[in-house]
């Protein structure tokens, strides 16, 4: 929130530093005067006369209900109108993207393009993007500070946002609200692009995945298919059809894995296939005990869906 | 021209006697207010101590970026735990305790109205606590939050300690309905006579308030627990979404007692910091009658706030506008009593006890929450901030900065009645010095990782730009604040062995229950003088100015 990247965050920013300084005004004044008056009205050691008493002052009261008062509907009247800026209702509209809160990983589904991806969430720059919110299973929040405010993703609800982002660029954030063992791994990146960069991306992405290169990589296929992981994992093209886990068509094309844990590298792709709980505790991908030789064939065909 | 002594009625049932003193039994036997207050105050030491070293496990594990000290499990437990002692088991019965002991004290009472139900409702709530503990030893503590989420709150995705959260809460909630009751009809029926509405001292009036307001507010908690108790036991579904339940339901339910809930944690802190300002500036409050309305007004608005914490839930603007609206005015009710306090500081003879001390710590700290806390009241901003470490820091300024100081604000005011001995000043103002930079230093760096982007709860987070840096920092604040709490309980053991005794009246003080003696008698008081205004003692003291002249002429 404090580099504010979309109209939406510029909007909030704008009006977090009107109260900030407000609040820093109130602040000044109430720790002056209690300074002040701990300087001036400390007993002397020995003087034991009684102070006047001061019952009240109507005076006083007026002031002190009346400026909070105006302060307060001030601050209401700039909520009014910022908050029917932020967010104008969404009832016939299309959503540009849908976003599917699991535990603990975002899912993103493009309507009408077939693409689905997963924890890097792809974004155009330069117009108003709705996105609906929605969970598989407990409440999630989305929260990217950069990009303006949360919007929760709750079961048996649908919820929207509205996102205009200014500038091209890499966004990180995180899900805000807790939802179990694993909340602090369910990190966000947004990846904001132009609009010919943002539909180069979509057309790439809805392609269906590469067929294995090599031997080894034939046999990582060989492999997934063995060992059911298409059960809870989709790779277009292919027989595997779940959509309990992420989508893995193009996985290599994401910078990391597991929501944010980890680089995405053959190396740590090995160690998570190795022992899935110890790297993310709690997470739904059971360990599969894969012999050595099935591992490195998994990870040389995974590495090749670009 | 002075009235007679007011004789005070034995009362009629058969109390427990101190000179057949039997040691332990007679504490547990106890149904003296006194007693009950001392142990409900005990009690809530002892989860003070549990629910602080489970902080310090967690800070340690949030002390560097992806930290493996606890594991996620573990830490999910833990700050769970943390948040659910503090709130209910830890600052509930510290002012419950402060209530029952002083309410009679302070009305020129002998006992509560209800002395059995007193004993019932303080049992009640420690093995409530002690319950909720329980569920270490099995499969696992509570891992959901103090505010415990539906439908994460259900088996499904949750330990069976949720089952010891529900059963805890529900006893821990009789007792405190059970002394909420027993402090209203106290008040209500047997305050001294000449003690009117307009003479009783500004705690008593904010426990008042704060009782009914545990009365309106614990139902709503009690059925949100007992419908997610029949939801894990009975396969119920008022939370399941899939088959027909509502998962905001229970935040409705459960904010609609929580925000009251934080109302009552902070109203009888009110009541002690309105007591300490006049003692320690020698001059009666500035604005009695203020000081009252506001706190009424605080209770009555506090139940039209509840979806202020439920702002990024998608419940429409006119359903937002309207708790926005809601959210922001009840600010000024709380706003305007910093003023009545300064107010009450302005011209005074200002004495800087340890009591004292913490007394103006609180006006700025609490300012300070208090202002955190309008932001999430204006919609935007809460969109932005909710659920990040700004609300960590927010909460802490106002349940520590306001609540906690209120109770040690309390404790160094109170402890030479309730021991007959003073606590060391010297040792006191180490403590205080110790614990309120410790305290800023954890927490004001918070509302910057908030704004940073740190979301709450996480057990770990990446090595992004200056998070291991604040996080350190914060952690070395807490471990501070450990700190000064060992100097606090070395105090204490210290004075209880050889403090300083106190005397009937050791600062120079107003109200009844210093005319008590220290400690006071199994039966309170013998006899009482006149009271013809909130400030008797002065009266009595200082007859050719006394209080209600001014006031009558």
């Amino acid at each position: 929130m404090l580099t504010p990247a979309s109209e939406q965050a510029e909007r909030i920013a704008t009006l977090t530093n009107y109260f900030f300084v407000a609040a820093a005004a109130i602040l000044l004044v109430v720790t002056l005067l209690t300074i002040i008056f701990l300087v001036k009205y400390r007993a002397k050691p020995g003087d034991n006369t009684l102070p006047p008493k001061i019952f009240r002052s109507r005076k006083a009261e007026l002031f002190i209900v009346g400026i909070p008062l105006a302060l307060v509907s001030f601050f209401f009247v700039l909520t009014l109108r910022d908050m029917r800026a932020l967010e104008p209702g969404a009832d016939t509209q299309h959503p540009d993207v849908i976003i599917t809160g699991h535990q603990w990983w975002w899912q993103a589904d493009y309507p009408g393009t077939g693409v689905v991806a997963a924890n890097e969430i792809h974004l155009p720059v330069g117009r108003k993007v709705l996105m609906r919110l929605r969970s598989a299973d407990v409440i999630h929040d989305w929260w990217v500070p950069e990009l303006g405010n949360k919007m929760d993703l709750i079961p048996g609800r649908s919820n929207h946002l509205w996102l205009t982002i200014r500038k091209p660029g890499v966004y990180e954030g995180a899900c805000s609200e807790f939802c179990g063992q694993q909340h602090a791994w369910m990190r966000i990146r947004v990846v904001a692009q132009t609009e010919s960069e943002y539909k180069a991306w979509l057309a790439a992405h809805a392609a269906p995945a590469i067929a294995p290169a090599g031997e080894l990589a034939q046999r990582g296929a060989t492999v997934f298919q063995e060992k059911t992981c298409g059960n809870c994992h989709r790779i277009a093209g292919t027989e595997a059809k779940g959509d309990a886990g992420p989508d893995l068509t193009h996985l290599s094309s994401r910078k990391t894995l597991l929501a944010g844990l980890m680089d995405n590298t053959a190396p740590n792709l090995g160690r998570w296939l190795n022992h899935p709980q110890q790297i993310k505790p709690g997470a739904y991908m059971p360990d599969f005990l894969l012999k050595p030789s099935e591992r490195e064939a998994l990870v040389a065909y995974l590495v090749q869906l670009k | 021209m002075m009235k007679q002594w007011t004789h005070i009625p034995e009362p009629e049932e058969q109390l427990p006697d101190a000179a057949t003193e039997r040691g332990l039994l007679m504490w547990l036997s106890s149904v003296d207010h006194k007693q009950l207050g001392i142990m409900y105050l005990l009690a809530s030491l002892l989860f003070f101590l549990l629910g602080g070293l489970l902080v310090l496990f967690m800070r340690t594990q949030l002390a560097i970026a992806e930290n493996d000290f606890l594991s996620p499990e573990v830490y999910n437990q833990f700050f769970t735990m943390h948040g659910t002692t503090m709130i209910f088991f830890v600052l509930t019965p510290a002012f419950l305790g402060m209530g029952v002991y002083l309410v009679p004290l302070m009305i020129g009472a002998n006992e509560m109205a209800f002395p059995r139900l007193n004993a019932f409702s303080f049992w009640m709530a420690l093995f409530g606590g002690l319950l909720l503990y329980f569920s270490f030893l099995t499969e696992g503590a509570p891992d959901a939050g103090w505010f415990n989420y539906a439908p994460l709150n259900e088996s499904n995705y949750s330990t069976e300690g949720i089952h010891y959260y529900c059963m805890g809460l529900l006893l821990g909630g009789i007792g405190t309905v059970g002394t909420a009751i027993n402090l209203i009809v106290t008040i209500l029926h047997m305050r001294v006579p000449g003690m009117g509405y307009r003479q009783m001292p500004l705690f008593v009036w904010m426990m008042l308030v704060t009782a009914f307001l545990i009365l309106a507010a614990f139902p709503s908690l009690n059925a949100a627990l007992a419908m997610l108790l029949l939801d894990r036991l009975l396969h119920a579904h008022f939370f399941v979404t899939a088959n027909g339940g509502s998962a905001l339901l229970w935040q409705h339910l459960f904010w609609l007692f929580g925000h009251p809930e934080v109302y009552i944690l902070i109203l009888p802190a009110f009541g002690i910091f309105s007591e300490v300002f006049q003692v320690f500036s020698r001059k009666p409050i500035f604005g009695y009658g203020f000081v009252v309305a506001s706190g009424i007004a605080i209770a009555l608005l506090a139940f039209g706030v509840w979806v202020h914490h439920m702002f990024t839930t998608g419940l429409g603007n006119t359903v937002n506008a309207f708790f926005a609206a809601s959210s922001l005015l009840i600010g000024v009710p709380t706003g305007v009593k910093i003023f009545n306090w300064l107010g009450t500081m302005y011209k005074g003879s200002i004495r800087l006890s340890v009591s004292m001390l913490f007394a103006v710590a609180f006006l700025i700290e609490f300012t300070i929450g208090g202002l955190s806390g309008i932001s999430f009241a204006i919609v935007p901003i809460d969109w932005q901030l909710t659920d990040s470490y700004y609300v960590v820091a927010h909460l802490h300024f106002v349940f520590v900065g306001g609540s906690l100081f209120g109770v040690f604000s309390g404790l160094f005011y109170w402890f030479p009645k309730m021991s007959g001995r003073m606590l060391s000043e010297r040792l006191g103002r180490w403590f205080f010095w110790l614990f309120v930079i410790g305290f800023n230093l954890t927490f004001l760096i918070q509302h910057v990782l908030g704004m940073m982007g740190m979301p709450r709860r996480v057990y770990t987070y990446p090595q992004l730009p200056y998070f291991t840096l604040f996080n350190f920092l914060s952690t070395a604040g807490a471990f501070i604040m450990a700190l000064a709490v060992l100097t606090l309980l070395y105090n204490i053991w210290r004075s209880l062995r050889k403090g300083e005794p106190a005397g009937a009246d050791p600062w120079d003080a107003y109200t009844l229950e210093w005319h008590a003696a220290a400690p006071p008698l199994l039966k309170n008081f013998e006899r009482l003088p006149p009271v013809r205004s909130a400030r008797p003692l002065f009266d009595l003291k200082h007859p050719e100015q006394a209080d209600w002249k001014k006031q009558e002429g």
